[in-house]
This record gives C-alpha cells, sequence and structure tokens, in this order.
C-alpha cells in the first residue's frame, strides 16, 4: 500500500531559518491525521510542501506515490484548504463552483451543489462578503467535490468560533465517512483535532517530536506519580516530562509495549491526547516547566 | 482555464472596450469633417499656389482633439501594465488566492500562461484598435504636417501601440511576481516602463537601421550664423525632407572631416568686422541682410572644399521602423514572459 504521505529527510529553508528540518514521515492512507503544533512550529511549511506549493531545499517527499503537484493528475488527487481559507472576493460562491468544475477533471458538481444548498450559502453572494465560517465552508466545497483521494486542510477552523468549529469538523467527518479520503488537517490546538484524528504528528520548532496513531501513542504513554524518585526507572521506560516537589514526582513516560513491573508505590494512570502534545512540545523547549505552564495557556 | 482567466479579466476589459466605442464615436464624428477639409483646401493647394498658408490654416483644425488622443495612445499602454498587468498575479499573491488556484488540477504553469495570453491579447486588441482609430482620424492631419517620424507621432501611430501594450502587460507580470505586492508592483511598473520607452526614444530607435546621407552644395541663402566663444561659424540649415527623420546636418569636406572653426576663421577674415563686434555669445542667427554679400563670399570660398551633410532615415523607412519597434517590444515581452515562467516553476521562495 502506498502512503499517503512520506518523507525522507525533509527540509526548508528561508534564507538562513529553517522552517522545517529532519522530517521522516509515513503516513498510510485511510487516516485522519492531526498535524499539530505551535504558531510558527514547520506546519504551513510541511502542507505547502505536501501540495507542491513549495519545493524542498532537502530531502524527498511523496504524496500518494508522487511528487507533489507533478502535473494535472497529481494536482486532481490531492485537495487543499488553505489557511484563511482565501477566495476571490469579487467572484460569487456560484461563479467559484463553476471555475472548480472548470479546473478540475473529477468534478462533482451535484455533490457541491448540494453541499452549499445544504449549507445555506446564496450562490449569488460574492465570496468577499461571506463570512470566515461560510468562506471555509465554500474553500472546504471546491476542495470536497473535486474528489481527491487526500485533503489536506491548514488551520482549517483557527479563524472559526466554537460552534463554527464544531460543525465544520463535524461535517469534514462526515465526508471522510462517505468519501473515504486520507486527510491531513493542522491545528495549533490540540481540543479541534483530539474527536476526530485517529493519527498525530507533533510539530515544534521545526522538528517533527511525535508522530503515530492515535491509539498506539496512548497505549504506549502513561502518567506515573510517586514518591521523590531517587535513582532511575527499570529500562524501556523513557521520561518525557518530569515534575518534582519534595516529597512526590510526577512522571510522563513511554514505554514500548506493555508497561513493565512496577513498585507498587507508583500509580500509573492513562495520558490524554492533550497531555501528551504539551508534554512534548514542553520537551522541545528543552526546559522542564512546572505543571502550569505559559503553554497551558494554549489550551 | 481560458475560462476562468477570461471570467477574472472580462470587467476590466469591458471597460476597455466601453471607453473604445466612446473614442469610436468621436472619431466618427470629426473625422469626416477633416477629410473634407484636407481636400478641400490641402489637396488642391499647388494649383493655387499657396500650401504652406493652406496647411497652416487646416492644421489648427481639431488642434485640442489631435492632441488629446495622442496622449491617450500614448497613455494607455501604461495604463494597461500599470492597471492589467501589475495586479494580474501580485494580488493573487498578496492576497493568499494563489492558493486556491494553484491546487486546482491545473499547473501554475499553465495557469500563470493562460492568465497573462488572456490578459496579454486583450491589450494588444484594445491598443490596436486605439491606434488604428487614432491612426484613421489623424490621417489627414499627418499627411499636411509631414512629419511622421517626429518623436511624440511614431509613438502614437501604427503598429507599434500594440507592442508597447504588450510589452507592459508582460513588464506588470513580472514585477508583481517579484514585488508580492500590489500597489508597490504598480508604482515600479509604471516608472520602469517610462524608463524603457524613453530610452527608445532617445537611444534605441535610432539604430534600427543605418541612416542615409545626403550631401548638398552649401547654399548662403539657407546657411545661418552661430556665434560662440570662439567667434563666427557658420550653422548649417536643417532640410526639409518631408516625413524623414533627420538626425543630424553639418559640414564636412570630402573625406568626412568636418569644418573646423579656424578654417571658417581663415577663410573668411572679414565676417566678424562686418558684423561690428561679436553678438551676445551663443545666440544663434539668420545673417543680417547687410552681411548678405560678405556671407556669399566666405560661403563660395567654403564650398569650394566643404558641402552640407545631412544624416537622416528616409520616409521610406518609417514602415520599417515600424514593424522593428513592434518586434523589439514584443520580442522584451516574450523573453518577459519566458522569465516569469522559470520563476514560477523553481517555486517561489
Amino acid at each position: 500500500m502506498t502512503a499517503a504521505l512520506e518523507t525522507n529527510g525533509l527540509g526548508k529553508r528561508y534564507g538562513r531559518r529553517w522552517a522545517l528540518q529532519d522530517c521522516n514521515l509515513s503516513i498510510p492512507e485511510g487516516r485522519v491525521v492531526g498535524l499539530v503544533g505551535p504558531n510558527g512550529a514547520g506546519k504551513t511549511t510541511l502542507l505547502h510542501l505536501a501540495v507542491g506549493m513549495l519545493a524542498p531545499t532537502v530531502g524527498t517527499i511523496s504524496v500518494l506515490g508522487n511528487r507533489p503537484a507533478d502535473g494535472p493528475a497529481q494536482l486532481a488527487r490531492v485537495g487543499f484548504v488553505a489557511q484563511e481559507t482565501p477566495v476571490y472576493p469579487r467572484l460569487t460562491v456560484a461563479q467559484h463552483l463553476r471555475m472548480a468544475g472548470w479546473l478540475n477533471p473529477n468534478w462533482d458538481a451535484e455533490l457541491a451543489e448540494s453541499r452549499i444548498g445544504r449549507l445555506d450559502l446564496d450562490p449569488g453572494q460574492r465570496a468577499g462578503s461571506l463570512s470566515g465560517g461560510q468562506r471555509a465552508q465554500l474553500v472546504l466545497t471546491l476542495a470536497i467535490a473535486k474528489r481527491p483521494e487526500l485533503l489536506i486542510l491548514d488551520e482549517p477552523v483557527a479563524s472559526l468560533d466554537p460552534l463554527a468549529r464544531r460543525e465544520f469538523l463535524q461535517d469534514l467527518m462526515e465526508v471522510v465517512a462517505v468519501q473515504g479520503v486520507s486527510v491531513v488537517l493542522s491545528s495549533h490546538l490540540v481540543s479541534d483535532l483530539e474527536r476526530v484524528c485517529d493519527f498525530l504528528v507533533v510539530l515544534t520548532a521545526s522538528h517533527v517530536q511525535l508522530a503515530g496513531e492515535a491509539s498506539d501513542l496512548l497505549a504506549s504513554h502513561h502518567h506515573l506519580s510517586g514518591p521523590r524518585l531517587v535513582g532511575t526507572l527499570p529500562s524501556g521506560i523513557e521520561v518525557i516530562e518530569q515534575t518534582h516537589t519534595d516529597k512526590q514526582s510526577v512522571l510522563l513516560v513511554r514505554s514500548e509495549g506493555s508497561l513493565p513491573f512496577l513498585d507498587p508505590m507508583w500509580s500509573v494512570k492513562p495520558v490524554t491526547m492533550d497531555d501528551l502534545v504539551l508534554a512534548y512540545m514542553r520537551q522541545a523547549r528543552g526546559v522542564e516547566l512546572p505543571a502550569r505552564s505559559p503553554l497551558e495557556v494554549l489550551r | 482555464m481560458i475560462r476562468f482567466a477570461w471570467l477574472q479579466a472580462r470587467t476590466q476589459t469591458a471597460i476597455a472596450f466601453a471607453g473604445l466605442a466612446l473614442v469610436a464615436i468621436i472619431v466618427a464624428l470629426t473625422g469626416p469633417h477633416l477629410v473634407h477639409l484636407y481636400d478641400a483646401n490641402v489637396a488642391t493647394c499647388a494649383a493655387h499656389g499657396d500650401c504652406s498658408t493652406a496647411t497652416d490654416a487646416f492644421l489648427r483644425n481639431d488642434k485640442t482633439l489631435g492632441v488629446w488622443l495622442g496622449i491617450l495612445v500614448i497613455a494607455i499602454p501604461g495604463l494597461i501594465g500599470l492597471f492589467w498587468g501589475a495586479p494580474l498575479i501580485a494580488r493573487e499573491l498578496e492576497s493568499g488566492t494563489y492558493r486556491l488556484a494553484w491546487t486546482q488540477s491545473v499547473t501554475r504553469t499553465r495557469w500563470l500562461v493562460i492568465k497573462v495570453a488572456v490578459v496579454g491579447v486583450a491589450a494588444m486588441v484594445v491598443a490596436g484598435l486605439l491606434s488604428l482609430m487614432v491612426t484613421w482620424w489623424a490621417s489627414p492631419i499627418d499627411t499636411a504636417s509631414a512629419n511622421r517620424f517626429s518623436m511624440p507621432l511614431f509613438d502614437e501611430r501604427g503598429i507599434v501601440v500594440i507592442g508597447y501594450a504588450a510589452f507592459a502587460v508582460a513588464l506588470g507580470v513580472a514585477v508583481g511576481l517579484l514585488i508580492r505586492r500590489t500597489v508597490p508592483a504598480m508604482a515600479t511598473t509604471l516608472a520602469a516602463f517610462v524608463v524603457v520607452r524613453v530610452a527608445t526614444i532617445f537611444w534605441i530607435r535610432r539604430r534600427y537601421i543605418a541612416p542615409l546621407h545626403r550631401v548638398s552644395a552649401l547654399d548662403p541663402q539657407t546657411i545661418g550664423l552661430r556665434t560662440g566663444n570662439l567667434g563666427f561659424s557658420l550653422l548649417p540649415p536643417t532640410p526639409n525632407i518631408p516625413n524623414a527623420w533627420i538626425y543630424s546636418t553639418h559640414f564636412a569636406d570630402k573625406s568626412g572631416q568636418p569644418l573646423a572653426h579656424s578654417v571658417v576663421a581663415r577663410l573668411c577674415p572679414h565676417l566678424g568686422g562686418a558684423l561690428g563686434g561679436p553678438p551676445p555669445s551663443g545666440s544663434v542667427t539668420k545673417a543680417p541682410r547687410h552681411l548678405d554679400s560678405v556671407l556669399h563670399d566666405c560661403v563660395a570660398k567654403v564650398a569650394f572644399r566643404y558641402h552640407t551633410v545631412t544624416t537622416y532615415q528616409p520616409a521610406s523607412h518609417y514602415w520599417t521602423f515600424q514593424w522593428i519597434e513592434l518586434g523589439v517590444f514584443l520580442g522584451a515581452a516574450l523573453i518577459l514572459s519566458a522569465f516569469c515562467i522559470w520563476w514560477i516553476r523553481r517555486g517561489l521562495a
């Protein structure tokens, strides 16, 4: 089976600054991939590389087995919803649909029109006067009715209010269920993604910190709390994050396979995706922060 | 893609054609009258004998309108580059809509080529029609004034305007692609376009074809006097060659050696004295009447070895020049477009 997205030593440099470095990913088809990271981490760069809008500085990237944007056929296989969902302000909703019909060989006009009808968008309205949520819906419609095999969405809900956010993602999930497309969507908020994605990529400071099936990641990470840690933990346990008080230690650890036998004084709890992502983001910063860190504000 | 490019360009094109229609009405209302006046007065002037009066009188008709139409023809290519060329890609890059366009099933090279081609062709059609109308309207005036090669006139007539328009669009697109901001791209496009046009007029155009030289004997009736720091010198007449482009006129001997100041002083020692002291330096005068005989003698002596050499492009070169200039600007437009394609393919940084 070809990978939806595969990168090898991928890097992109702007001038002297690396926006993305040493990126090695292999994402199978049929997944809903959440790409999480703070603003400026390189999410957009990675997604732009995947749709072929940018060319890599080093390394390779293949999407559905081909070089991104390598000709019209490859372009037709990938749908893209860009950040801030740009539209042509002076063209109407209907004109956008017509444009997409002209430009895409697999265009599903029926699907597009029924979606526009269902979303209560006025076909005669100029796209420039749509609300943020409506605009996002229009662009998503354009991307979906193109009938792609892979749908890439760059911060699609960032500018939406909580209600529109929920509706947008719900709608997206329905499409995924019906059409069976692979999806990559990015966000700086884990909470947006944890309900919808089954594959997680954490990107911080232009490096991939963590990538894997969401269920595997949740199964292999644990919260440990117990008396102040002295000495070392059994082998096979990697400490991702630790906080210590005089009497107590709280750890977030990773173990391949099941957790080895531990002293019963440790209490083991499962982690949430939120915990996981924040722990890896903090780790990337190279500092151990107290439990209430500025990063919490992101939530 | 052509339909999409047209969808985006059709409003501006419609506005341009509305403007053209307006010009067409003005030209259609006033043009036939000009033709009639020309036929009635200038065409038959040889029979009456006094052609210069008839021509001068005729050229006073619709002078303001002629000037404005000329300005319009000069300005249209620049305005097209400014309002059509520069924003064509810059606005997409600035507003982010290129991210929508480039992820449809059309390569960005094709997207660029079709967009530029649609707007470029529209620009050439608009400029060509405008030039055609104005060239037709002004043909009696141009025939009467017999100065088709002159600086504003050559640029306002014929096929060169099409080349200017195509070049302006390509220039605007290239600048927009590099600057990626609409308003700065518009300003830069206009400035660059003016620079190129001025450079063409003053330095490039005269090199298209080697000029001709016309050698004629010195004629005391048409020779003037020039006074400078070194005293007197003879001033060559401006020859009257209809519709020609005269580069220069000077005196030279058989070997091409120009007439030196010292030679004049040696051959015509009485010239300064006869004038009664030097007039203010640098002034250019027609020889005063009382100097006629002195000047006559002087010219006769000088003419023994020297003659007048006029360097010029004859009227017959006019259309060759038009075609060459059209080719130069279309070629420049193609080179700029090729650069744009290369630039967009290598991926915007």
